[in-house]
């Protein structure tokens, strides 16, 4: 499927997730975010930084390890993305959607 | 004309009565997994359930090694002194290894993540459990009549474990 952000055409999945993480733009990001109802400021982009980082060195991402970041507190991390934090973040993020269950 | 029913899942209640492992676990994960998906979570904690949230009793939790066949022990060995500890122990390097946090960590996720935790006042009474027995991140202890209360609105599910 292919989806149009910021005058770019780029390809997502059915949930809307980017397939090809080198597509990514912060543009992009901003222009979920909107969709998502989300305002991103400095610790949003902090965390989407740390979410890329994980996902380049292939860990799994859990609300566990996201605790334990020191990037952001599991509360924090809920204020910031309401209404499911790890796959909305991973969403903006530009990166699969998490199987995890924790 | 009518907007279609919206029919996702707003709010799961959760009640758990048992302080087996795997009980606790099936709770907290279901509690925590409804929360990931942007779904409101509450447990109330009761009768054995109320161990879970002990700060004296809650890291001692075990896995039932008798009256179980899902454990395939035969029962008279699965009642040896020590076979529950060692079903325990195995278990939670296992859980470790998928990065399921233990009881006590858990907990606090599930405050954090904004999962209400309520203790049963019957409960409480009955076991002549204090308050302050348990663990800081308890909202409060409320009646069954506070808990139906508190589950209302459309979309709310109510699991009993």
């Amino acid at each position: 499927m292919n989806k149009t952000f910021a005058d770019v055409v780029v390809d997502v999945n059915e949930e809307g997730y980017l397939t090809d993480f080198s597509q990514w733009t912060k543009e992009i990001a901003s222009e979920m975010a909107d969709e998502e109802g989300i305002e991103l400021t400095d610790e949003h982009w902090n965390v989407l930084a740390y979410l890329q980082d994980q996902y380049k060195n292939e860990t799994a991402l859990s609300i566990r390890k996201i605790g334990k970041s020191g990037i952001v507190s599991i509360k924090e991390f809920y204020t910031l993305f309401p209404n499911g934090p790890l796959k909305i973040a991973s969403k903006l993020a530009g990166i699969p959607k998490p199987k995890s269950c924790i | 004309m009518d907007k279609p029913k919206d029919k996702t899942i707003k709010k799961m209640m959760l009640v758990l009565s048992r302080a087996t492992l795997d009980s606790v676990y099936a709770c907290f994960i279901l509690a925590n997994g409804a929360r990931m998906e942007g779904i409101e979570s509450e447990i109330f904690f009761t009768f054995f359930g109320l161990e879970a949230i002990q700060k004296e009793k809650l890291k001692h939790l075990r896995i039932a090694t008798t009256g179980n066949p899902a454990m395939h022990i035969p029962t008279l060995l699965g009642g040896l002194p020590g076979m529950e500890a060692l079903a325990t122990k195995m278990m939670k390097s296992e859980m470790e290894k998928l990065d399921i946090p233990p009881v006590d960590e858990f907990l606090e996720i599930l405050s954090a993540s904004g999962t209400k935790l309520w203790a049963c006042k019957l409960a409480m009474d009955m076991f002549h459990i204090e308050k302050d027995q348990l663990i800081d991140e308890i909202d409060d202890v409320i009646t069954v009549g506070d808990f139906y209360a508190k589950s209302e609105g459309e979309g709310t599910q109510m699991m009993f474990i």
